[in-house]
């Protein structure tokens, strides 16, 4: 029981008091905090248990590179997993549970994988692949898993909302410590649009902490002044609780915020996180510096701390990390943090420094140690003393914290990100930023520079000289006073020698010394393999406050540079975003948009049954009272639409107008087949080809003036096409003149089919609609009874005589209303697209389960339809290629079950009679199958190695899917009407 | 890949408005050409680090096929030029 709150001091409101839960406990903060103050507030250092070892671990910083207290906050479906507590702001009523332990925190079943250790080593995971092999799927698989992992998501519906939004700025400044709120000030008063991000909620980074007087005042005031002024001006924005965790190319920075994570029940109207891609002409990184751990033995007890997160939170919250606080030390740094301890009256045990003869001034009475190492720490569950050893000999001192200095590490993460290496600095024994041209500027800490006033300095010059350069004026300011600093030099220690127990590099994936030494034997020394092969760096925190050390150890094992050993690669985020984040709005039915058809209306009305196709909802089929299934209803309306006259939506097929002197022309070219004599008035089936000589897409294209056509595609490709047809007149012929725009979404178009569909449209259409006035593929504008123009196209997917009317898609309902009105007497029924589908599967007509991207128009039978006068058309060159007319390519047939009771399935490959099932053996696949209500028995089109000249033959359908081979006869692909009687009547 | 596109017609637009269609520095041959010149446009592309030519497409704008010049490795944009403008000049 020794953490505690100090009785006085920080920027917290002691007035006013939050409740909150830890593993069901009920503690109090205050507002200011962050759950890990709170936590250390109230005694509670242990926070989780390790990855590997599920050894208990406690709070390690203050910030962002905490590797071990990650929390679980909310419940239900609002549950989110490995929050840092050290950047979670404190609210009433938070709820936060422990993670990675089984039962409790204290008692963890999983820590006897302590015991385990030597079979846990860097690499035990892949060795595991090894030997034996039947281990790996039904021991070791699900061993791993289970004990695996920190905490759990839910599969629950997040129930918070999010979203994204651009923003521009001539500079983005990232970081609100020293040097960012000079550098956005500097570049604010010479009036610069400035965006100032930071990731926390109080703005100030380490001033906030600083004990050091600017101005003759406060660091914390001095913030408070920068930030008043800041927010006066007009063109600044401050952007707090946004982390800037990208850069991207052309200066776009990606950056979340967290609108609502602070609150217990957010606001429906405003989202929890907010994306931001901002624009930057130009951005200044004030990130600061990341203190580094010493790596000794026991130190990833609960109690061993950054000496730096100690002194913040003493400083900036009021929190004494233990009563006896020893400093293990390779630095000033050290002893600054012992000086603001001790003027808090913590007592400082002792400052252990490895270096021999450090020169700086410990606060009275405290003993310095110098040229010593910790080697080991005592204690369980929290620290209660470390061993200290020097010129041989041991000493044991009692403590309840050590904080340990390890020197700097700049924050570079971003700067790295777009693939320039990290620059080893021998100088300052770390790496660097290396140039990255002008877009964006490195400052401060960040760049080096630790002292206070360095980075008051460094910030307001980078931004001046930014704000020249884009143009502006600035007026010089005097650099504010700083008063005595403590000076930042350090001598780097990558392993304080002697350890006697695991000496840990990264916490949060249980990686100490030894696993980076056997890397380094096995063959995996480079260090992106040492990585892989250790996990150092890869748990969520990526390696913030373990990566240099890794480098640094790898480095000294090998007696190197740590420049030859270099850094793992920076990639973005630099920390964890949330999915939801980056989906944004796009989720659920928001995640593409829904088009309804124009028709959608009538359909629904007449009892259409919905089904996604495509980016549409179209009717599959229309159930009527006692039709139990989708094949009572489309039997049924196949039947009616043979036997009377049926209505179907055809609006989603792609409809593009083609205009221009040469529209003929480029639609010749367009097609392979001849389309340049087309007449006025005439509709004609068009087939595109790729330009390596497969089929592409097919739809009717008709001439509706010399200048004026309008082209059909499919529903699936109405968009590929189009971008296509662009393609081809902007890029391959810009001499054409022709001009097209879709018009899709401008026409209802419904097809009406069946022996009686003339009756149902001769009294609803004023011009003469009979075989000798519109015979087939006729298409012209006529006049609706009323005086409504609408196309008239006399075409048929169905086989039956059938025409095609499209009117404005406003008035689509109404004239659908008619029809269907009008054909009630004539038996008329409504069809959706499981009829359509077999509708034209009877008669042999193709779609895109045909035209998969393998079949040319040969396979498919439409070899004589390719034009051989024609000089050009795209695809005509290759399509002539050996390869695509070999004789024994799969080509287009009809199959039917020998036994009539037998099923054909889409999908199910062809073998010969007798034949083994295996790839070798196959003769090809069934593209399309259906039960034909017409002919009382399955029938499929398949494609089937030189399939026409084998009708009659026999072939087993082979469908391993269902379980059953089908014994099937070959036949023409035609099952009815093959001469087109009832069309042309 | 860019983040940002200069459409000489729209202006400055995030890249997820365009699609990119492929190298641009192929041209199609006349129909009298060769088997291996028709072979090398519809199936050959050279996969260059650095310098590049695209014709990329602003769906989500215009609709112009435009072209391209990229750095590959770097991702700097050199230029963005109409797509139609450049096939008439014969010049790619």
């Amino acid at each position: 029981m020794t953490a505690y709150r100090l009785a006085s001091g920080g920027v917290i409101d002691r007035s006013s008091t939050l409740s909150f839960k830890f593993d069901g406990r009920a503690m109090k903060g205050h507002p200011g905090d962050t759950l890990a103050s709170a936590l250390l507030a109230n005694d509670q250092l242990l926070v989780g248990r390790s990855f590997k070892y599920h050894r208990p671990r406690g709070i390690v910083t203050a910030g962002p590179s905490e590797p071990n207290a990650l929390v679980t906050i909310g419940e239900g479906a609002a549950t989110d997993p490995n929050t840092k507590a050290t950047v979670a702001e404190l609210y009433a009523g938070l709820d936060a549970r422990s993670q990675n332990r089984w039962p409790s925190l204290k008692h963890d079943i999983g820590a006897l994988n302590g015991l385990l250790s030597p079979f846990l080593s860097a690499g035990f995971y892949y060795k595991t692949f090894m030997w034996p092999a039947a281990f790996w799927e039904k021991v070791y698989e699900p061993l791993i898993r289970r004990a695996a992992g920190l905490g759990r998501t839910v599969l629950e519906h997040d129930p918070h909302s999010y979203e994204k939004c651009w923003a521009h700025c001539d500079l983005l400044v990232v970081g609100a410590g020293p040097t960012g709120l000079m550098a956005a000030l500097t570049a604010g008063r010479a009036g610069l649009r400035v965006i100032l991000a930071d990731e926390d909620f109080r703005l100030g980074g380490s001033l906030l902490a600083e004990t050091t007087r600017i101005d003759h005042r406060p660091a914390m005031d001095f913030a408070e002044a920068c930030l008043a002024e800041l927010r006066a001006l007009p063109h600044v924005t401050i952007m707090p609780r946004t982390t800037v965790f990208g850069w991207y190319d052309d200066n776009v920075f990606g950056a979340v915020e967290r609108v609502q994570k602070h609150v217990v029940a957010p606001q429906a109207k405003l989202p929890v996180e907010r994306l931001w891609r901002i624009v930057a002409k130009r951005a200044l990184l004030a990130t600061g510096a990341e203190e580094r751990p010493l790596v000794f033995g026991g130190n990833d007890r609960p109690g061993v701390m950054m000496a730096g997160a100690m002194r913040t939170y003493a400083n900036r919250f009021g929190v004494a990390a233990g009563r006896s606080v020893a400093i293990f030390t390779n630095g000033s740094a050290g002893y600054g943090t012992a000086s603001d301890l001790a003027a808090h009256e913590i007592e400082v045990a002792a400052i252990i420094d490895s270096r021999d003869a450090p020169l700086d001034a410990a606060p009275a009475g405290v003993r310095v140690i110098p040229s010593a190492s910790v080697i080991d720490t005592r204690g369980r569950q929290r620290v209660c003393g470390l061993v200290v050893e020097r010129a041989g000999f041991e000493e044991t001192i009692a403590c309840d914290a050590i904080g340990m200095s390890g020197g700097w590490n700049p924050v570079i993460h971003l700067a790295c990100q777009r693939g320039a290496k990290a620059v080893w600095s021998p100088e300052l024994s770390t790496f660097l930023a290396p140039d990255l041209g002008s877009g964006l500027v490195v400052a401060g800490s960040a760049a080096g520079r630790y002292s206070l006033g360095g980075c008051l300095e460094d910030g307001a010059e980078r931004a001046a000289r930014i704000a020249a350069d884009l143009g502006f004026s600035t007026a010089s300011n005097p650099l504010p006073a700083v008063g005595e600093e403590v000076d930042p030099s350090f001598t780097a220690l990558w392993y304080s020698p002697g350890a006697k127990a695991k000496a840990f590099v990264d916490f949060q994936n249980d990686v100490h010394v030894k696993d980076l030494g056997l890397a380094l034997r096995e063959g995996f020394g480079h260090v992106e393999h040492a990585k892989r092969y250790t996990t150092t760096g890869m748990a969520t925190d990526q390696g913030k406050l373990s990566a240099i050390n890794a480098t640094g150890l790898l480095a000294g094992m090998q007696g190197i540079s740590p420049a030859d050993v270099g850094t793992t690669t920076f990639r973005p985020f630099y920390t964890p975003v949330a999915f939801g984040a980056l989906a944004g709005t796009s989720r659920d039915e928001h995640a593409a948009p829904v088009r309804k058809s124009p028709l959608y209306g009538w359909a629904e009305k007449n009892g259409a049954a919905f089904v996604d196709s495509g980016l549409w909802y179209r009717p599959a089929f229309f159930a009527r009272h006692g039709e139990k299934t989708w094949r009572d209803s489309t039997d049924r309306e196949v039947v009616n639409v043979r036997q009377h006259v049926g209505l179907c939506d055809v609006s989603t097929l792609g409809k593009i107008e083609i205009f221009g002197p040469d529209a003929a022309e480029f639609l010749n070219r367009l097609y392979c087949n001849p389309f340049l004599k087309l007449p006025v008035g005439k509709a004609r089936y068009g087939l595109m080809l790729r330009e390596d000589g497969i089929a592409y897409d097919d739809g009717t294209t008709s001439r509706l003036s010399p200048q004026h056509f309008v082209m059909t595609t499919t529903t699936a490709l109405a968009g590929g096409v189009m971008s296509h047809l662009e393609y081809c007149a902007q890029v391959v012929w810009p001499e054409l003149k022709v001009r097209f725009c879709s018009s899709t979404d401008q026409w209802a178009q419904m097809a009406i089919a069946g022996p009686k569909s003339r009756l149902v449209l001769q009294a609803l259409v004023e011009d003469d609609v009979s075989d000798a006035a519109f015979p087939f593929l006729s298409a012209a504008v006529v006049t609706l009874k009323g005086g409504l123009n609408a196309r008239l196209f006399r075409i048929s997917f169905s086989g039956e005589l059938a025409y095609e009317l499209a009117v404005p898609a406003g008035l689509g309902e109404a004239v659908a209303d008619a029809i269907m009105e009008e054909g009630r007497g004539h038996g008329i029924c409504a069809y959706g697209l499981e009829a359509l589908n077999v509708l034209r599967i009877e008669k042999g007509h193709v779609t895109h389960a045909e035209f998969d991207g393998r079949v040319t128009p040969d396979d498919a039978g439409f070899g004589r339809m390719v034009s051989a006068q024609k000089t050009d058309f795209i695809g005509k060159r290759l399509s002539t290629r050996y390869g695509l007319t070999a004789a024994d390519r799969m080509q287009m047939v009809g199959l039917k079950p020998v036994e009539t009771d037998q099923h054909i399935r889409a999908g199910a490959h062809l073998l010969r009679e007798g034949a083994k099932a295996s790839t070798l053996n196959d003769q090809g696949y069934v593209s399309s199958a259906c039960y034909s209500p017409t002919l009382g028995h399955d029938i499929a089109l398949a494609f089937l190695k030189s399939g026409r000249e084998r009708y009659g033959e026999r072939v087993v359908v082979w469908d391993k899917l269902s379980g059953g081979d089908t014994v099937a006869e070959i036949c023409h692909p035609v099952f009815v009407d093959p001469g087109n009687t009832r069309l042309k009547v | 890949m860019a983040s940002l596109i200069h459409c000489p017609h729209c202006g400055v637009r995030p890249s997820q408005e365009f699609s990119i269609r492929g190298d641009a520095s192929v041209v199609r041959p006349a129909p009298e050409a060769s088997d291996e010149a028709w072979h090398e446009y519809v199936h050959i592309r050279s996969n260059p680090h650095g310098r590049h030519r695209e014709h990329w497409q602003h769906v989500a704008g215009c609709r112009r096929g435009l072209v391209v010049e990229r750095d590959t490795f770097t991702h700097d944009v050199f230029s963005v030029t109409d797509g139609a403008a450049v096939a008439r000049e014969g010049g790619r």
